[in-house]
């Protein structure tokens, strides 16, 4: 069991000295064990009233093995932080299940895992510790679009509302054992900006803050989020948070991520992750990109300084971590831009007054 | 203003107490054009836009929270930050929690002491927004420089020591008030604040000046002139003593150096408080610049005063038609030749559309309409043209052409357009068009390249072999590749290697542009075909090295592992058997089982209907273009340009290893054909059965009597003509609507009658409903996979299908010599019923299967290689 809590200023100079490596992807690893409807149930949940298949999240209380397997497949291969199997578990997410009650259980559960896993490794090689990262979903609402085209005033969930579930979230996590709090596949900024609001109160309401990682996503080659921003206008939104660190992941194999990547680095005064897809799905839905072509694609950012904690998402596996891992291990970490006083709004765009 | 370059623009029109008009909008409950005045403001230079609802009348929360999250879904608006303005502390918070920029917030005190302040600052920062603090304090407003510069002072402690906001964040508003009011204490209100704005930047370092600026003319309402004239004489002292930002109207203000000398000095002379006199002197000429001196808000048709050639830029950009005739013909007037308004004015404006088209400022259905104006203008000019016998000077010639075999040609049109656009003749010979025509054209019009389309997989063989024969007749002009089953990949490997001067695969209508440029410059050409060679020989190298994984199994073992059909479920016999026929479909209920998102994809704009209509990038465009697909829906459904047929029927039918066996009646005693199935052979995650489609229907011996259906739908059937219409009058858009509609009827005709088919036709789902969203899903028991596409990939069924329905006589379509279906629009396939059976890829196969397909369907070798060349391995 580690006993010192990380603070963000801790995580921040061990990243002054190296590349971190994340974990690839849970959700399609899940999907390889080709669980059936019992498999997602277990026993407790055998007489559930709902379908449970895809209810990923729920596998910590029912099969806990199976994604204790995966988080310690990609520590042996080489991660430094590993993601709580958490994505969809908020109290929004989980309602499509009649599941909300239990999502603190979840949250906590998924956190309890990944500790013990992580403490378990970590005791094999001391020299290199392995951390947990508490994840906070994007949830299956956006605060800033309609979901009906006749009344593009209307909005299916509040502020309020996602600020409530995440904060529920949150302490879960951090009871659980999280060092590290990550908003990741941010495609409503407004969602995001929630989840911050929560998780800057609960560090309050505890008396200490924990690192915060914050990633968003571009949803196709125009460039923007899902909600339509930019990668300027998005990082400006929530530099307020200070996070440790800024990224993006998902929707983009590495080769369409590239100019995005490239944006953040020169304008984030956080350190930079990234965690692609191993490419864009085919056509029947898998990803293709191999190991080795994602790790020497992967190996160019890194030359070039845009990267200090790289991991992946969508089809990605053990096998890709490994080989990005190896990819990046001597590379130099990139230096965050120090910061100045320029003064910067957003819209959907970015808009400002360089100092 | 000449120092106004660094100053930052804040509209103010879209507040209630500033703006009557606004508030009466708000009032009214008329969000729609309340948006409008936000759109203006942008459109007029507002770099940040100040929004207040704060009115007696009014609930301010609620009005504030409707309002932005309209905002929200305007991204022509919303694309600049928002500065949410209100004294109440409720409005602002429910305003922060519907943004998701970085807004700031108008604004905050210490009117209330330090105790709210340090509260509401604090949540501020948690919201993430930049905030305005009021020069105000628990003894109330700053009126003079020193309590100005104190209460900012005090309040910037405040927020950088214990809130610890980022200074740069921190906005003062140090409170401009009327002056010229007759009230001496007045008099020194603006320089009061020129100068504490002077003190408060050099005390508070990083943080910024703002101000209403209206304020400050107060008492000149009703004479505009003079109130912008003193706006734009304080702003040019202030801004000199650094104030940053400031809420103006971005329409209204005049330039300090164009207000009359007279006026500016009685203004400067109030201003700057010179004189004890200032204000009557003022007062006496102000009757002189009375009147309605504002620049009215811009107005629609004020771009008809523009010399004629900003008017025809203005036209082509927004693709205005009403008045080319008119200003085509003053430019000719002006001219001293007709082809110089071509060269000149006409062709920069299609510079500025290909500039906005190229960073993303228009899109695909814009420049079309561009092009139809451009092409009226040009119609307009031809027989002037002609008349002096000249000749046009484009940039280079294109010959395009739909291959053989092949009758899609929306991409190809689209192509056209938009190398039009850019200046190029376009030598368009249309869909259906033979090698040796293709290469006489070439030769007799000596073009500078050649682009191919199609659409089905046989033309890939065809591309293959234009582009062999361009090698034999010894042709050097490059080659372009493109249409829907067109891929880099197959370029490299296939079309490459049989021709050396160039082949380029172009992935879509707006690369075409700068690929046929670089082919054209004779100066770029030869790096460019050396660098796409690279990408090309980097290309074969990985298809010849992918999937490596990628294991094959034998025929027999693919065999082994066919899919195990439950026999027990196998679909009740047809209630209608035999082949039945449409003749006459009602299209009006067709459009409502239309899938509109690939329609918006052949306009390229990406996104899923409907929530593509409220895309922040793309929505406009979205909603414009399915506006006019609607409203022409309507003329062609009311007028019937076009015509939907179908013909459909259900065979008995045992499958036979791969083979479908079609019985002529139910004893089942006499083959009447049989359908010739292929079978995957990689090998599946999981050892996932190896599909054929026989497998989904119960084989012979097993004593189960199934039934295979099949249907060949069309709603093309004038479509041509009237495309061709709306071509002949130069307008493409339109003509290039007409066949997409047509392509999305066809497939809303298919899901239609296949709906109808199972809930009474075959009648296996008489107790189906299901809504359009879920047909697209395919959340139905049953497929329909069509000949040519991935699960029975060969083409030539399709003539087994159309013999077996007699479709060619019964309802006029036709398959060409490559088994494409004329009219384009159309769909035809086979309907399984079986509740397991689904979609699949056939995928690879290897030369064993290839062999066995030739001797089940009595081919020689050679033939099936060609039929089957996009899935040899």
């Amino acid at each position: 069991m580690s006993t010192a809590r990380l603070s963000p200023a801790a995580f921040r100079a061990q990243l002054q000295h190296r590349i971190f490596i994340l974990d690839g992807a849970m959700g399609t690893m899940i999907q390889q064990q080709q669980l059936d409807e019992a498999g997602y149930r277990g026993q407790e949940f055998a007489d559930w009233p709902t379908d449970l298949k895809g209810n990923n999240d729920l596998l910590v209380l029912s099969q806990p093995e199976l994604i204790a397997d995966i988080h310690r497949q990609y520590l042996l291969a080489g991660a430094d932080i590993i993601e709580t199997n958490t994505f969809n578990a908020t109290t929004i997410a989980m309602a499509d299940y009649q599941m909300e009650h239990l999502s603190a259980r979840i949250n906590q559960q998924a956190a309890v895992l990944a500790r013990q896993v992580c403490d378990e490794v970590t005791a094999l090689n001391p020299a290199k510790p392995r951390y947990v990262a508490g994840v906070l979903g994007p949830t299956n609402r956006t605060a800033s679009i309609s979901p009906d085209v006749n009344d593009p005033g209307f909005r299916n969930v509040s502020f309020d509302e996602l600020v409530a579930a995440y904060t529920e979230s949150t302490h879960a996590l951090i009871a659980g054992g999280a060092d590290i709090i990550m908003l990741e596949t941010i495609f409503d900024t407004l969602n995001a900006k929630a989840a911050a609001f929560a998780v800057l109160q609960v560090f309050e309401e505890l008396g200490f803050a924990l690192p915060v990682m914050i990633s968003g996503t571009i949803t196709d080659a125009s460039g923007r989020t899902l909600s339509g921003q930019t990668t300027e206008a998005f990082y400006h939104s929530l530099a307020h948070v200070e996070p440790v660190s800024f990224g993006l992941n998902c929707a983009l194999g590495p080769d369409l991520l590239r100019p995005y990547v490239e944006t953040l680095s020169g304008i984030s005064e956080a350190y930079v992750s990234v965690h692609p897809n191993a490419g864009l799905p085919n056509e029947f839905g898998e990803y293709d990109l191999g190991a080795e072509e994602m790790a020497a694609e992967i190996a160019d950012w890194a030359r070039q300084g845009f990267l200090n904690i790289v991991g992946g998402c969508c089809g990605t596996t053990p096998e890709h971590i490994k080989a990005m891992s190896e990819a990046v291990k001597d590379a130099l970490p990139r230096q965050p831009r120090a910061a100045d006083h320029s003064f910067h709004l957003a819209g959907l765009e970015a808009f400002s007054v360089e100092w | 203003m000449r120092q106004q370059a660094r100053f930052i623009n804040i509209g103010e029109r879209t507040n209630v107490t500033g703006s009557a008009r606004f508030k009466k909008l708000i009032l009214k409950g008329d969000y729609e054009t309340a948006l409008d005045v936000a759109r203006q403001q942008v459109e007029n230079g507002a770099q940040i836009i100040d929004i207040n609802m704060d009115e007696a009348m009014l609930d301010s929360k609620a009005a504030m929270v409707r309002y932005l999250s309209l905002l929200a879904s305007e991204p022509d608006i919303s694309r600049v930050p928002i500065m949410v303005d209100s004294s109440k502390w409720e409005v602002i918070e429910a305003a922060l929690k519907c943004i998701q920029g970085k807004a700031v917030v108008n604004s905050i005190s210490l009117k209330e002491g330090e105790v709210p302040f340090l509260q509401q600052a604090r949540l501020l920062r948690r919201y993430g927004a930049a905030v305005v603090v009021m020069a105000f304090d628990e003894k109330g407003q700053a009126d003079t420089r020193a309590r100005k510069v104190e209460i900012c002072q005090r309040a910037y402690t405040i927020l950088t020591e214990q809130v610890g906001f980022p200074p740069q964040d921190i906005i003062f508003d140090p409170n401009i008030f009327a002056v010229a009011t007759g009230i001496e204490e007045h008099n020194n209100y603006a320089v009061d604040f020129i100068e504490a704005t002077r003190d408060i930047k050099r005390l508070c370092p990083y943080a910024k000046i703002s101000g209403g600026v209206s304020n400050v003319s107060f008492s000149f309402r009703g004479n505009d002139a003079v109130r912008e004239a003193i706006h734009s004489v304080f702003l040019y002292h202030a801004i000199a003593a650094g104030m940053d930002m400031g809420i103006v109207n971005a329409g209204q203000l005049t330039v300090y150096d164009d207000i009359p000398e007279l006026l500016r000095e009685r203004v400067e002379d109030v201003i700057l408080n010179r004189r004890s006199d200032a204000t009557e002197r003022l007062l006496d000429i102000a009757a002189q610049f009375k009147g309605d001196g504002s620049v009215a808000e811009k107005v629609d048709d004020a771009w008809r005063s523009l010399p004629v050639g900003k008017r025809l830029e203005h036209a082509l950009v927004k693709g205005i038609t009403d008045f080319i005739d008119i200003d085509t013909e003053e430019a000719r007037q002006q001219a001293e030749k007709p082809l110089h308004v071509i060269e000149g004015p006409l062709m920069d404006g299609m510079n500025v559309v290909g500039d906005l088209f190229g960073e993303g400022k228009m899109f695909l259905p814009q420049v079309v309409k561009s092009a139809r104006v451009m092409k009226k203008a040009v119609a307009y000019l031809q027989p002037f043209i002609e008349q002096e016998k000249e000749g046009g000077q484009a940039q280079g010639k294109v010959l395009l052409a739909t291959v053989k075999g092949d009758v899609h040609d929306i991409g190809k049109n689209i192509v056209g357009v938009v190398l039009q656009c850019n200046n190029f003749e376009v030598i368009d010979l249309g869909v259906m068009v033979s090698c040796a025509e293709i290469l006489r054209v070439a030769k007799e019009r000596n073009v500078d390249v050649i682009g191919l389309s199609g659409l089905i997989t046989p033309s890939l063989d065809e591309m293959v072999h234009v582009a062999k024969e361009m090698t034999r007749l010894g042709f050097t002009v490059p080659l372009l590749i493109g249409g829907a089953t067109t891929s880099k990949a197959h370029t490299a490997v296939k079309i490459a290697p049989h021709y050396q001067h160039g082949v380029v695969y172009v992935p879509n209508a707006s690369r075409s542009v700068s690929v046929v440029q670089s082919l054209i410059s004779a100066d770029n050409k030869p790096d460019y075909l050396a660098r796409i060679s690279e990408e090309y020989r980097i290309a074969v190298e990985q298809h010849h090295r992918s999937r490596p994984g990628e294991k094959m199994l034998s025929l027999a073992e693919a065999r082994a592992n066919r899919f195990p059909l439950d026999l027990g479920r196998v679909a009740t016999a047809p209630k209608h058997p035999g082949v039945h026929y449409w003749q006459d479909v009602d299209l009006q209920v067709l459009r409502d089982y239309i899938d509109w998102t690939p329609f918006f994809l052949t306009w390229q704009l990406s996104g899923k209907y409907p929530s593509i209509l409220n895309h922040p990038e793309v929505g406009i465009e979205a909603r414009k273009v399915f506006k006019d697909a609607n409203d022409l829906l309507d003329l062609m459904i009311s007028q019937q340009q076009i015509a939907g047929k179908a013909a459909f029927g259900f065979f008995p039918a045992n499958s036979d290893g791969d083979d479908i066996i079609v019985y002529t009646d139910d004893s089942r005693q006499t083959e009447r054909c049989r359908l010739y199935g292929l079978r995957q052979q990689l090998a599946l995650r999981n050892n996932a059965p190896n599909c054929c489609l026989s497998d989904f229907i119960a084989p012979v011996g097993s004593g189960v009597a199934d039934y295979v259906g099949a249907f060949a739908v069309s709603t093309g059937f004038g479509a041509d003509e009237f495309a061709a219409e709306f071509a002949k009058a130069h307008d493409d858009y339109n003509s290039i609507m007409v066949k997409a509609l047509a392509d999305r009827l066809a497939e809303a005709l298919a899901e239609y009658l296949h709906m109808k088919v199972r809930r009474e036709y075959w009648g296996y789902a008489a107790t189906e409903q299901l809504d359009n969203e879920q047909l697209i899903r395919e959340l139905y028991q049953g497929i329909r996979p069509a000949p040519g596409y991935p699960a029975c990939p060969e083409h030539t069924e399709k003539g087994t299908l159309f013999q077996l329905l007699d479709v060619e006589a019964k309802i006029g379509m036709q398959l060409t010599e490559s088994y494409a279906m004329w009219p384009g629009a159309a769909v035809s396939g086979w309907y399984f019923a079986h509740p397991d059976s689904k979609y699949f890829a056939v995928s690879k196969i290897d030369p064993a299967q290839v062999a066995d397909y030739a001797a089940r369907k009595g081919w020689d070798l050679a033939t099936a290689e060609s039929w089957l060349a996009p899935n040899i391995r």
